[in-house]
């Protein structure tokens, strides 16, 4: 060992960069950790679009089709339901969707492509749940109105547009997700192929 | 012989002098209540709930395919798997009720004030790290109410302005819960947090030994050696690690050793703690539908929800709070702030007069104040939030919150009553 003084300088920057280098080592090893939690390609792969088939749907009717593990509704609004839809907007927290929870095809009072044809992820924007579809009891929870979306976890109301009333926990509209025709009676959910 | 090979040991690993420290040498004060229990119970039931554990993951099967099959199997043909999966499950319970009391205790008489407060601030990391625990355990059954509250707790990290979206989509690995959650849940439950949880317990220790147990009087044992301090002749009997002396600067009275006084009295409270708990066990595993509840006897499935979705009963106080603000990311900031408000505690009482038992009346309302709206948010998170509910949830949040505010007030200038000098 030489008896040289200690150069208190040199010791400190040494000190430094050791850690800075082990820092950055750090850094660079928490990335794999990290990012193994990112959905897998497999699990990617499977949250790829879906197609439905409406030929056989029924005005009043509901069908789930399921994406991305997701339960979306297809609904055919009878006329009655449709007209229906203005009544309610004095009592909704957002009845022009101008909160971005559709695609720009669907901001409209019928939130849709196709007047009739409302198509929506079933899960409520408060916590989760899926809303229940009452086709005839809905005036229990909103005088009047005939059909509706009705949430049994928290008591959240959506209007047959999924729009959200007040006073409810649910924050925002229903989730429209980006769709498309490719017939009349096929419809595909989860891609629109860059349709606005 | 033995003697010889004791000593090896000891030269190389102080053994007996660490146990002589922290067991057979180490002053407890000598007017612990029944209240002193729980600290003791809450050891006993994390070891019962890391062995049932591991006997679990031997035929639990971690997968979206076989995990309810897995439980199910675990119930019906593995020999006395019905048992340690109950132990388990109402362990978990058992876990919460002994906790709830053991933070209580520290609330009546002062436990977390100077210079425990870095003790008090490892006891919250435990209770974080368990509540944790516990919600992730929870989704393993892969039930009903496994999966839909396993998606409202998600949910909430998905109310955070900017980043929620892709937090969730990061904590599930999926677009939905799906096996990638389970599995990374599962590893999580049976290694990460029991591995946290155990050095957490062991720093929680090790803070209290340094400072030493707190009193139902809230009052020192350890006295300045200033001359004045009387020992009593009982004082007298007992020797002490000198680590606690501190060479000769503090006077220890009013304490016995740890053991075999207190290990002895903490039996009584195992005997009776286990009495309850196996009666549980084998007369109420379910908890009448709040340790498990009905809807997880169904597999998951994310197209159906269930009519109605609470989380165990030992979320519900919190639960409770979020569902009262009307604003998703308000009321998860608001639950988080019912647990941040707990773990200030030492800041937010400025008083310095301990126990219960010596401060004013109107602390002594205002603890009730705590407890009763404690309970009542309780109650409240199990039941739906419609109406009037919601109404008093939003009322108890508020007498909840009302509790710390209140305290950080009046405990500046508090009324309190003389303390005494040594303890009763």
């Amino acid at each position: 060992m030489s008896n040289a003084p200690v150069d208190h300088g040199r010791r400190r920057f040494l000190t430094i960069a050791t850690s800075v280098v082990g820092g950055v080592g750090a850094v660079g090893v928490a990335v794999p950790f990290i990012a193994s939690w990112n959905p897998s390609e497999r699990a990617k792969q499977a949250g790829a679009a879906v197609t439905a088939d409406i030929s056989k749907l029924e005005p009043g009717q509901l069908i789930r089709v399921e994406w991305r593990g997701k339960p979306v509704w297809i609904v055919k609004r009878t006329t009655e339901t449709l007209q229906q839809l203005e009544l309610t907007e004095k009592d909704l927290r957002d009845p022009g969707s101008e909160v971005g929870q559709q695609p720009a095809y669907a901001q409209n009072r019928h939130r849709s492509i196709k007047p009739d044809i409302f198509i929506a992820v079933g899960i409520c924007t408060h916590l989760g749940c899926s809303p229940t579809y009452l086709p005839n009891d809905f005036s229990a929870q909103v005088e009047g109105i005939r059909a509706g979306f009705f949430c049994p976890c928290h008591g959240s109301k959506f209007d047959m547009a999924g729009r959200v009333f007040q006073g409810v926990p649910a924050p925002t509209n229903l989730v429209v997700p980006p769709h498309m025709f490719i017939d009349d009676n096929t419809i595909v959910v989860g891609e629109d192929e860059g349709a606005v | 012989m033995f003697k010889n090979l004791m000593s090896w040991i000891e030269y190389r690993l102080p053994f007996m002098d660490k146990m002589n420290l922290h067991v057979m040498q180490y002053p407890a004060p000598k007017n612990f209540n029944f209240w002193y229990f729980f600290g003791s119970l809450a050891m006993l039931v994390l070891v019962n709930q890391i062995v049932t554990g591991i006997w679990l993951t031997m035929n639990y099967e971690p997968s979206a395919e076989g995990a309810f099959a897995s439980v199910e199997y675990i119930m019906r043909d593995v020999d006395y798997g019905w048992l340690l999966r109950y132990m388990h499950s109402t362990g978990a319970s058992a876990f919460f009720v002994v906790v709830y009391l053991h933070m209580l205790r520290g609330m009546m008489y002062g436990s977390y004030q100077k210079p425990r407060e870095l003790l008090w601030i490892f006891g919250m990391l435990i209770f974080l790290v368990l509540m944790a625990e516990a919600f992730m355990g929870y989704l393993l059954p892969w039930g009903q109410m496994s999966f839909w509250g396993a998606q409202v707790i998600i949910g909430i990290f998905g109310t955070i302005p900017f980043i929620g979206e892709d937090l969730t989509l990061w904590i599930r690995g999926d677009y939905v819960i799906s096996g990638a959650t389970l599995n990374r849940f599962f590893a999580l439950h049976v290694i990460a947090l029991p591995l946290v949880l155990v050095i957490l317990v062991f720093l929680h220790i090790m803070a209290l030994h340094e400072v030493g147990s707190n009193n139902p009087d809230g009052i020192d044992i350890k006295k300045d050696n200033d001359g004045n301090v009387e020992q009593t002749e009982a004082d007298k009997k007992f020797t002490f690690h000198q680590y606690f002396t501190r060479g000769g600067k503090k006077v220890i009275v009013d304490a016995i050793p740890f053991h075999p006084y207190y290990t002895v009295k903490d039996l009584v409270g195992v005997a009776g703690f286990l009495l309850i708990f196996a009666w549980v066990i084998f007369f109420l595993p379910e908890g009448g539908g709040y340790f498990l509840e009905p809807p997880n006897f169904e597999p998951a499935n994310p197209l159906k929800t269930p009519d109605h979705i609470a989380p165990v009963w030992y979320f519900t106080p919190f639960y409770a709070i979020l569902r009262a603000i009307p604003h998703p990311f308000m009321g998860a900031v608001a639950m988080f702030a019912a647990i941040v408000a707990l773990a200030l505690l030492p800041w937010l009482d400025r008083g310095r007069v301990r126990s219960v038992r010596y401060r004013s009346g109107l602390h002594k309302v205002n603890l009730i104040n705590f407890c009763v709206s404690f309970v009542a948010l309780g109650v409240l998170g199990v039941l739906p939030a419609e109406g009037v509910y919601t109404l008093m949830a939003q009322i108890f949040s508020f007498t909840y919150f009302g509790f710390f505010v209140l305290l950080f007030f009046y405990s500046k200038n508090e009324n309190t009553k003389p303390l005494p000098v040594r303890v009763t």
